[in-house]
């Protein structure tokens, strides 16, 4: 019981003690999961809104598709990304393995389909409201993206917050295509994973605590966007 | 362009336009002619067609036959674009109240000056001057079908089409709408509202279109449908009878 009480002690002290080594792991895991939500929003907002309006066939399928890829187990994209950049991969002369540009593309795979898949839920339950008075308006299917994304921007803050959560949380991609080298590609959850396994808790104990109020402050701002959503009556669109 | 039957300009016509769905008639319309200068009121009880026929007549939906013409021309996107349309309720863009009329004339390329200077005139109109800057969905449910009105307005149309506008609100707030209609009409807007209220057609109809179970039973000057009716399902309507 010491033990733990002095562990703990410890962790409290690095972090409060602003400790150089750790706060550089946590910067780079802000890092590489902030790209990874902002290139997953570039690309899967606009998928989401386009899958919400356009009508074609096999859209049914791929609206399923795309729910599965949400729950993509992270292990599994960490190894074909892997593939992909590995020496022997089709991008292998990228020389982008155990980088933390690969890091980012993992996450990437793993975020996008989320925000895709809740970007379409938002924007479709949206776009059914607005449909007649856009079309009354002359506004285009195709023209209406933008103005669903634009309103529905509280909604999609809530989308782009869940990815963030998922990718800062994230370990099984990060570490095979990352390596968790020393000071290079060591972020939060890959390090608390070596550490743990070092004998190292107060060092795993401080990244844990860390984690653990970055994913109540983001939970905190989706509770309180939704209020907000709900308020301005999107989530009843 | 001038129709060929009326010679009026802006005149909407309806030639053997049918919609069923599931073997059942919802719109059955041989022949309308919309060419009367005054406010056109579609009068009829729940589930005649009404709202359908509206949205026919602003190209929202495609009947299963016939079609819809204005000035002898088969509806088209530059007749749409000259037409606005106003919803039961009112649907507004999740913005500021200023920002759902700035969406409307942005559409139309004007400069910013002006459209500052539009958005001014138009929230005046509809007494919203200290609301610019509110949220719309924040609006009261008159307030909130004022600025439906206004951002129909916004695009200068030549036909406003109103599809029970007042349906929800208090006579205050119904009087208010009634008086926005009326000056729009008197700029020389046509206006084409449907409406269930039969005092609301005594008090703004030129000409009345009587609807039941999807057909036109009767279409005439106001007066004329409301005082002396010549169909038999037009005089159970207006007695306050079931209409079946």
């Amino acid at each position: 019981m010491q033990g733990f009480a002095s562990e703990f002690n410890q962790a409290l002290s690095l972090i409060l003690q602003g400790d150089a080594e750790l706060w550089a792991i946590v910067l780079l895991s802000l890092r590489v999961s902030l790209f990874a939500v902002l290139i997953s929003a570039a690309i899967g907002m606009p998928v989401g809104a386009a899958l919400a309006v356009a009508r074609f066939p096999g859209r049914r399928m791929l609206i399923i598709l795309l729910n599965a890829l949400m729950g993509l187990p992270p292990v599994v994209v960490g190894l074909l990304v892997y593939l992909m950049l590995s020496r022997s991969g089709p991008l292998g002369v990228l020389e982008l393995l155990y980088t933390p540009t690969a890091m980012i593309i993992a996450q990437v795979v793993l975020v996008t389909p989320i925000v895709a898949a809740l970007t379409r839920q938002v924007v479709e339950m949206l776009a059914e409201e607005y449909a007649e008075q856009l079309r009354s308006l002359g506004v285009s299917q195709m023209a209406s993206v933008p103005v669903l994304l634009w309103d529905a921007r509280l909604a999609l803050m809530t989308a782009l917050l869940a990815g963030f959560g998922r990718a800062i949380a994230e370990v099984g991609a990060v570490i095979i295509v990352g390596g968790n080298i020393n000071h290079v590609t060591r972020v939060m959850t890959t390090t608390i994973a070596l550490e743990t396994s070092k004998g190292n808790l107060a060092l795993a104990l401080a990244l844990g605590a860390i984690l653990i109020g970055i994913a109540i402050a983001v939970n905190a701002m989706v509770s309180s966007l939704t209020l907000r959503a709900e308020r301005e009556g999107l989530r009843h669109a | 362009m001038r129709d060929v039957l009326t010679g009026i300009p802006g005149t909407l016509e309806v030639r053997d336009l049918a919609i069923a769905r599931k073997g059942k008639a919802l719109l059955d319309v041989p022949y309308l002619c919309l060419d009367g200068p005054g406010p056109t009121l579609i009068l009829g009880p729940n589930g005649a067609g009404k709202s359908l026929l509206l949205r026919c007549l602003h190209g929202l939906i495609s009947p299963d036959h016939g079609r819809v013409c204005q000035d002898g021309i088969v509806l088209n996107a530059d007749h749409k674009a000259r037409q606005g349309m106003v919803f039961q309720s009112p649907v507004l863009l999740r913005r500021s109240v200023a920002a759902n009329l700035d969406f409307v004339l942005k559409r139309q390329s004007i400069p910013r000056a002006m459209r500052k200077q539009r958005i001014a005139a138009l929230l005046s109109e509809g007494g919203l001057e200290g609301k610019a800057r509110q949220s719309a969905r924040s609006l009261s449910g008159g307030e909130a079908q004022r600025l439906a009105i206004l951002r129909a307005l916004a695009l200068e149309p030549e036909t406003l089409f109103l599809d029970e506008p007042t349906s929800a609100l208090d006579p205050g707030a119904t009087q208010v709408i009634e008086r926005m209609v009326l000056r729009a009409s008197a700029k020389g807007v046509r206006i084409v509202m449907v409406t269930h209220d039969i005092g609301q057609a005594r008090r703004l109809a030129s000409d009345i279109v009587m609807m039941q179970a999807g057909r036109v039973v009767e279409h005439g000057a106001a007066g004329q449908v409301l005082d002396a009716p010549e169909s038999a399902e037009s005089r159970r309507y207006l007695a306050g009878g079931l209409v079946t």
